[in-house]
């Protein structure tokens, strides 16, 4: 039966060919554009680090003097480099790292390459075990080497590629900022989207080549990028002169396993933030928040407005194609109200002739979606010549590609549903009589 | 023209109409809105910056080794950039209008003040009002006696010594007036930290924040006199005439390496360049939204269209009785273009209802302002002239049916 009400439907569509046309344009173009954002919106919206996010939080602390107080505001989104080695030191969560963004100059030490720029991480060694960096050669370096202010290095697989040709550089020399540091290990491919453990320097398409130890940064005076916060006499830092203890200018996460693991760790804020204004360095009540990956990423709002805007247009279109598309086959269904009137006269029941109608609509939805698809292809690929930083993500993945297909289906079998049934209510009798 | 009978014949076709109705009503709501968004990114790209834009170039140099002294390297710097041929002016800058990357100040009028009054952004750096290109309205520009280079005054921040601070700062009129509204702003007093006061010596006719992302306060902006030393974020602003600007730049470049061949130029550019990257969102997002209006009014022409021609070929016989019972073409054409006419006005009257609910939508959820009433008409008239494009080729069929339909029975 199914065979032979594709044939009908098939037959029907070529009887007609410019308004088939019409309602698969129609549909493939609000597929399309509907499709492009979402998966923009779907690929900037994700989870940076899938099955470890939710256990990875971001401490905030309101080490702030007493001006500008209001009740119920936020804490500052970073921490001074006092409360950042405090909390790091008491090492109360499973695991910890402390960290800040910058840039350095590298001296290839070859008469073929110029020195070059690459951004850099300050951080502690829990980074790289924390957010599930994985190496290629070597390993991290230790606390040790953090306290010790090692002049030890971690280096991205890139910069491992274009310095020594893809080889185990582990024990070699990088010269850097003036520097001589050791090579300890290579991480291979691995970059977070959103760039989410520090937001303040993009929060897209943004790759750290060489990691170092912080404390380490801090006695070399390293460059530094990001955004400080200072009150009082703070002053932010300008050139080698790094923030005061009056500026929050760096960014601590923690891994906590449970739930409970958190309760507790939020607890310890509070009671650090107690102990502190006993001390006399804070002066406001304890003000703090534990917030996980995704809750960090949502109060931060990374999702670009014009993205979203973007999105919302796109499926207004795709209501306008939808609504465009209903009229269209109302008028086909009812024009072939004659048609229809001699199938039912010969005995076929209403639900027979519903399904028939479906399956004609059923086939416009997919030739419109395999439409859609390849504009969505050609959607996203003008996205990928756009200068944002984030064009380069859009790309359809597997399960966009099976929405598109779902999205396509269902919305011309919704669109099919109202002039199928109408057509359905024709009286076959009336129909019979004005021929 | 006869509206009577035409409602009468809609009123058989309820459902196609209403829907032809909500396609028209959506597209005019969504128009419009769309419409409004463009003019507002087109009035952001038009954003003044109060300098010279045509005749600026940005350079930013990053050495491998900081100078053993960032303020004698930049003087030194600066001094090679004045000797090339073609430059105007030279001046060091900490940040650069339109730069998107910013040093900014919570200002106070009172030290004691609780909350600050607003934040505007610090341009530092020598003989930047004169490189720029804008124009003191009023007092003095800076001298070099009121210059503090910055790392001293970031000591002196810290431990409160007044003596190492500037004491005197520029700011924009936009600015002044803001503060102190109708007053004349000289020698009034800026905090930029409760121990920071800083006099106001002159006042610039315009002068465009780095983060310019509110228009309200794209001109909260100040110059404070510290000396930048050489270091990564410290840029060369170089004016010289527009047609100079390629072999300048060039020259410029040549001519810093020369001072120290290990540096690397991290920045090169003209403030066109500048200008463009700064606002190269808005103009994928008006691209894009043109690209939106434009399939938006052909998806609903075309569905006009083929409503149109469906009911032309259902009423052909129908047609064809009026044609015999005396109606001319003319008559026949005008009963499909008042019909679409109607639908459309309905379709309008709705969708300038819906087109200012998604404006309030979109201020609830974009910081967006409220629809201009000037963009109603804009949605509507635009929709008009769709439906009548689109109904004229069907109409003109319906025109050419022949009395002689009438007789036949099919």
């Amino acid at each position: 039966m199914f065979a032979y009400y594709l044939d009908l439907a098939l037959r029907s569509l070529k009887r007609n060919k410019a308004l088939t046309a019409l309602m698969v344009l129609a549909i493939a173009l609000g597929i399309g554009a509907s499709m492009t954002t979402l998966t923009v919106l779907h690929v900037l919206s994700g989870d940076p680090l899938p099955g470890k996010s939710a256990q990875l939080y971001y401490p905030q602390i309101d080490p702030q003097d007493l001006k500008g107080m209001m009740p119920g505001k936020e804490p500052p989104e970073q921490l001074t480099l006092v409360d950042g080695l405090n909390l790091l030191h008491a090492a109360r969560a499973d695991r910890q790292a402390l960290m800040a963004g910058g840039s350095a100059p590298i001296d290839p030490g070859k008469a073929d390459m110029d020195p070059f720029y690459v951004e850099t991480r300050y951080t502690t060694t829990g980074f790289f075990p924390m957010f599930d960096a994985p190496f290629l050669f070597g390993h991290a370096w230790t606390a040790a080497d953090d306290e010790a202010k090692a002049r030890d290095v971690v280096i991205a697989r890139s910069l491992n590629d274009k310095l020594f040709g893809g080889a185990d550089s582990v024990g070699r020399t990088l010269r850097m900022a003036g520097v001589d540091w050791r090579i300890v290990g290579v991480l291979d491919q691995w970059r977070p989207n959103p760039h989410f453990y520090d937001l303040t320097t993009g929060s897209y398409a943004y790759a750290e080549q060489v990691f170092l130890p912080l404390q380490t940064m801090v006695e070399l005076r390293l460059d530094r990028n990001g955004s400080s916060d200072c009150w009082g006499n703070g002053g932010g830092g300008v050139g080698n002169i790094l923030p005061n203890d009056d500026c929050v200018w760096l960014q601590f996460w923690v891994q906590l396993d449970t739930p409970a693991k958190a309760a507790a760790y939020r607890d310890f804020l509070v009671h650090y933030s107690q102990e502190q204004k006993a001390l006399g360095r804070f002066q406001r009540a304890p003000n703090v928040r534990l917030r996980n990956v995704m809750q960090w990423l949502d109060y931060k709002m990374v999702v670009p407005d014009d993205v979203r805007l973007q999105a919302g247009l796109a499926f207004g279109f795709l209501l306008v194609c939808l609504v465009n598309t209903v009229g269209l086959m109302l008028a086909k269904f009812m024009r072939r109200a004659a048609e229809l009137g001699v199938r039912r006269a010969l005995g076929a029941s209403r639900r027979a002739l519903f399904a028939q109608l479906l399956i004609e609509s059923g086939v416009v939805g997919l030739v419109g979606g395999l439409g859609g698809l390849l504009l969505a292809m050609l959607g996203l690929w003008l996205v990928r010549q756009r200068p944002s930083d984030y064009a380069a993500l859009a790309q359809l993945d597997t399960s966009m590609l099976f929405t598109t297909f779902a999205l396509a289906v269902c919305a011309t079998l919704l669109a099919g549903l109202l002039p199928a049934w109408r057509a359905c209510q024709i009286a076959p009798a009336l129909q019979l009589k004005s021929n | 023209m006869d509206i009577l009978p035409i409602l009468s014949t809609l009123r058989r076709h309820k459902l196609t109409a209403w829907l032809l109705i909500l396609e028209i009503a959506l597209t005019c709501a969504i128009v419009c809105n769309a419409v409004f968004l463009i003019g507002q990114r087109l009035e952001r790209m038009d954003m003044p910056s109060g300098v010279a834009e045509h005749e600026l170039l940005q350079i930013q140099v990053a050495d491998m080794v900081a100078p053993a002294n960032p303020y004698a390297r930049v003087a030194e710097d600066m001094a090679v950039l004045r000797q090339v041929p073609g430059v105007i002016s030279v001046a060091s800058s900490n940040q650069v209008p339109f730069g998107s990357s910013s040093s900014n100040s919570n200002i106070r009028l009172d030290p004691a003040q609780v909350r600050w009054t607003l934040s505007a952004t610090t341009y530092f750096g020598e003989n930047l009002p004169k490189t720029l290109g804008t124009r003191l309205v009023s007092g003095r520009d800076l001298e070099s006696s009121d210059f503090v280079d910055v790392d001293v005054a970031m000591k002196a921040l810290g431990t409160g010594d007044a003596k190492h601070l500037p004491s005197v700062i520029l700011i924009t009129q936009t600015l002044a007036e803001r503060l102190w509204p109708g007053q004349n702003p000289l020698g009034h007093i800026i905090y930029l930290a409760p121990t920071v006061g800083l006099r106001v010596v002159g006042v610039l006719d315009s002068l465009v924040r780095p983060n310019a992302y509110d228009i309200s306060k794209a001109q909260y902006t100040t110059i404070v006199p510290l000396r930048m030393g050489a270091n990564k974020d410290q840029s060369y602003l170089i004016r010289c005439r527009p047609e100079d600007r390629a072999h300048v730049l060039d020259a410029a470049l040549a001519a810093l390496k020369k001072v120290d061949p290990q540096r690397v130029v991290t920045t090169r550019r003209s403030f066109d360049e500048v200008r463009r990257k700064f606002f190269q969102d808005d103009r994928a997002m008006a691209g894009m939204l043109v690209g939106v209006i434009a399939a938006l009014l052909i998806v609903t022409a075309l569905g006009i269209v083929g409503l149109a021609s469906f009911w032309v070929a259902q009423r052909r016989r129908t047609i064809g009785v009026r044609r015999a019972l005396g109606a001319t073409r003319r008559n026949i054409l005008n009963y499909f273009q008042t019909e679409n006419f109607l639908l459309a006005t309905i379709g309008i009257a709705l969708g300038m209802a819906l087109a200012y609910a998604i404006n309030l939508f979109l201020m609830l959820h974009y910081e967006l302002p409220r629809l201009p009433a000037i963009y109603f008409p804009v949605g509507a008239i635009a929709l008009w002239l769709i439906g009548q494009l689109a109904v004229l080729g069907p109409a003109l069929r319906a025109a050419a049916v022949p009395p002689v339909v009438a007789t036949r029975s099919v």
